[in-house]
């Protein structure tokens, strides 16, 4: 059951033609060492080289930033990297690492940024030859994230920063973070200014980054701490004073519905294929696991629980589909909005319901030569709550959808 | 064949949809609707006087009973996709009337391969509503179940059970079974041997009976014996994707309904809406009502385009419709409070319209044991 588009513009179709034409002999050769599941878990150097060197031929070919104007490195077209992204994932292609840079620097730098500031940094952030970090979290600042306290304080021509950034996925190997600051401490939401900082250059002079290790023990974010460390004042976003309305840009855009669609490519849900987190891979692995000594396929509550997964992951491609048809749509928030909500619980109740039908394989670690499928469900579970957790957690989506898309009233 | 991106959903579908928005607006708003079905708190065994005839002469002579009839045959050949839009006014509105019985009726008829069966289509498209009697006892919605028999002269002998708006229609679309298998037939309400009885049903909006036949000679061959079954899987997807599509639309209303009350009923000094016990659970509903809804356009555009895949798509559009229905019947009456559970507020009216959908060509239960069947294969087929 594929949908392709009779509805494709001439350009649409020539482009549609040209990724798969390009994908057919461009996709990169298995590394030898393992892959991680997704960016937010690239640990080693060599992972991120294979992943990045990937990100550079696929973006040098055209598929990435295709929306955006040539002078940013994009390539000019219009409403063609869903296209893009659609054939990325039907050839199986691996996914891009530079994820906080696709789907939430670029956009926010498109939309507030100036004339050199978007020369200067979108065409190495799609190459993947700057990675990007996001410096938004703190320690105070989870849910109510407009309780900021690292301070940027006005020194001429530049900023000093004090404060303690937390979860900062990929600081690690970023060169740029975009980082939310305080500048007025007497306003709450109007005393906020957006920049992006080079942090890599500041390692050491201002900047220290210290690993926090997951619950899964693996590394892939961070805390990142700021002791009198300046940013010229041509790194600021938009006005002083305007973070907050800037951060709402990347917000949009990290919970998948802003304007801008973000590049992706591969481990989504929807791909039949093995390696994939997707609802379908439960089928098999029915069918290859027991329980009382029969298939577990066989198990009707098992087989309901399967079915209803099915279910919602077609319905999550279904929402995708009608979020662009207008005659469809009441509200126009009301799909995007529930983006990172069902895709993230239907990620989690996939790999729960994975687990529950492993059974005692499920205890198994994905370093046991004995683990099914390489011991990817009982990690994808656990990383899951990296997913219903990030991003305002699903208990703040709930909070956002009921007061902006039913009117009920604020909870601030 | 290939699946257009926007469903299908074109002007001409945006226009019929608009349509039956403002006509159920101005002529069956909840207010009027309350005063219709809800006069008396009686069983609903009566037929006459709860639904209104000269509403539904105007969906006639807006050609609503031709829409889905093929232009070949007199109609406007509109795909699915333009009908569930129509369904999920319906439901919306929660509208007493045959046009659901007649839509379903269509799909059937229009998967017989006869000269009756076309004639059929061209009396609906003038205005004749249908219905199906199709099922036995049980409520089975397997094709072969049937408790009506078609003897070798061609009468008909036995009972159809649960028959949807029968005391609206003007004729019934019936499935007899003989040694050769399962036909279709086309019987007249007032023809000789056929008897109505009303079932007392909860859902106000709608009536039910069982239909006796005995010894009713002058049938219509629709479908020989042994073609029956076939058509009926054929029109299948269609049948499911209406009654989800009038359950997505009467879901919405109980979603805004209730979140109207949410916004404005105060308690502890503020609208209840402000506590997430309340708001996070509407939330839940919208999520469910959307996931429904995308499911219910994409089966339309399915049937339309792709029909090996109709019925995979069709069942789950029935499910995730049928469990949006539940759960938005027990939310809006839950978070209405005591007023919700009384007579006179409006929702207890889309309660029991949802309750009666829910189950009607099977639940969502039902849906996933056959999708089961088909996506993972029969209990036992695995190794």
């Amino acid at each position: 059951m594929t949908t392709s588009a009779p509805s494709d513009s001439s350009e649409q179709a020539a482009f549609r033609a040209h990724c798969k034409a390009w994908l057919a002999g461009n996709l990169p050769p298995r590394p030898s060492f393992r892959l991680p599941l997704g960016p937010l878990e690239i640990a080693t150097i060599e992972q991120l080289e294979y992943l990045c060197d990937w990100q550079r031929a696929a973006h040098a070919a055209g598929l990435i930033g295709c929306d955006y104007p040539r002078e940013y490195g994009g390539g000019g077209l219009r409403d063609c990297q869903w296209i893009a992204n659609h054939e990325l994932k039907a050839a199986g292609a691996p996914f891009f690492p530079n994820i906080v840079g696709l789907g939430m620097a670029a956009p926010t730098i498109f939309h507030h940024g100036t004339e050199a500031q978007k020369r200067r940094l979108l065409p190495p952030l799609f190459s993947a030859e700057e990675v990007w970090c996001q410096g938004f979290s703190e320690p105070g600042a989870g849910s109510d994230l407009a309780n900021v306290q690292a301070y940027a304080e006005r020194d001429g021509e530049r900023w000093i920063v004090n404060g303690h950034k937390v979860w900062t996925t990929l600081a690690h190997f970023a060169t740029w973070m975009i980082l939310l600051c305080r500048t007025d401490r007497a306003r709450k939401y109007e005393g906020m200014t957006y920049f992006v900082a080079p942090i890599r250059d500041g390692v050491g002079h201002g900047v220290a980054i210290r690993p926090l290790v997951k619950m899964t023990g693996e590394l892939g974010f961070n805390e990142v701490f700021f002791e009198d460390y300046p940013i010229a004042d041509d790194l600021r976003l938009d006005e002083p004073g305007r973070g907050w309305a800037v951060a709402m840009t990347t917000l949009l855009h990290e919970r998948g519905a802003g304007p801008l669609v973000t590049p992706s490519s591969g481990g989504g849900v929807g791909d039949d294929g093995e390696s994939t987190l997707g609802a379908a891979g439960l089928v098999d692995l029915a069918k290859r696991s027991y329980r009382h000594g029969r298939p577990a396929s066989d198990d009707p509550r098992l087989r309901d629980a399967i079915v209803q997964l099915l279910i919602r992951q077609r319905a999550f491609a279904q929402n995708e589909r009608r979020a662009a048809v207008p005659a469809l749509v009441d509200h126009p928030l009301r799909l995007p909005l529930q983006h990172k909500l069902t895709l993230s619980e239907l990620l989690q109740d996939t790999a729960r319901l994975a687990c529950e039908i492993e059974g005692m394989a499920a205890t198994l670690h994905q370093t046991d030569p004995n683990a099914p499928a390489g011991g990817r469900w009982p990690h994808a579970y656990m990383n899951s709550y990296g997913f219903t957790i990030a991003a305002g957690s699903n208990e703040v989506q709930r909070n956002i959808l009921g007061e902006r898309v039913l009117g009920l009233a604020k909870s601030k | 064949m290939t699946r257009p991106h926007d469903f299908g959903f074109d002007e001409t579908a945006q226009i019929l949809k608009d349509t039956a928005r403002r006509l159920l607006q101005d002529h069956c708003a909840p207010e009027a609707l309350h005063r219709l079905v809800a006069a008396s708190s009686e069983p609903a065994r009566a037929t006459e006087g709860v639904w209104d005839p000269s509403l539904w002469r105007k969906m006639v002579d807006l050609g609503w009973t031709a829409v889905a009839v093929p232009e070949h045959a007199g109609g406007f050949g509109m795909g699915l996709v333009a009908i569930a839009g129509l369904a999920e006014e319906l439901g919306r509105a929660a509208v007493p009337s045959p046009l659901v019985a007649t839509l379903c009726a269509t799909y059937v008829a229009a998967a017989c391969d006869s000269d009756a069966a076309q004639q059929l289509l061209r009396r609906i498209a003038s205005g004749l509503s249908v219905s199906l009697a199709g099922t036995d006892r049980r409520g089975s919605w397997e094709p072969e179940d049937t408790a009506v028999v078609v003897d070798e002269t061609g009468a008909l002998h036995g009972t159809a059970w649960f028959v949807q708006d029968a005391g609206k229609v003007g004729a019934l679309l019936v499935k007899a079974k003989s040694s050769r298998g399962v036909g279709l037939y086309l019987v007249e309400v007032d023809a000789p041997g056929v008897t109505m009885v009303p079932d007392a049903i909860l859902d106000l909006t709608r009536d039910q009976a069982h239909v006796e036949l005995r010894d009713v000679r002058d049938a219509q061959v629709l479908a020989e014996p042994g073609d029956g079954a076939r058509a009926l899987v054929a029109a299948e997807p269609a049948l499911l994707t209406i009654v989800a599509a009038d359950m997505v639309g009467a879901a919405e209303w109980q979603l805004q309904t209730t979140a109207e009350y949410a916004r404005t009923r105060v308690q502890f000094e503020r609208p209840i809406g402000f506590f997430q016990a309340v708001k996070h659970p509407l939330v839940d509903l919208m999520v469910q009502i959307d996931a429904a809804r995308s499911l219910v356009y994409d089966a339309a555009c399915a049937f339309d385009h792709e029909p090996a895949a109709a019925e995979v798509c069709a069942r789950m559009a029935k499910a995730a419709a049928s469990d949006a229905a539940a759960e938005g019947s027990g939310r809006s009456v839950q978070l209405h409070g005591g007023i919700g559970f009384t007579w006179e507020c409006f929702i207890h009216i889309w309660f029991k319209r949802q309750k009666h959908n829910e189950v009607l060509f099977g639940d969502g239960a039902y849906q996933r044991a056959r999708l089961a069947d088909r996506l993972i294969g029969r209990i036992g087929e695995t190794a």
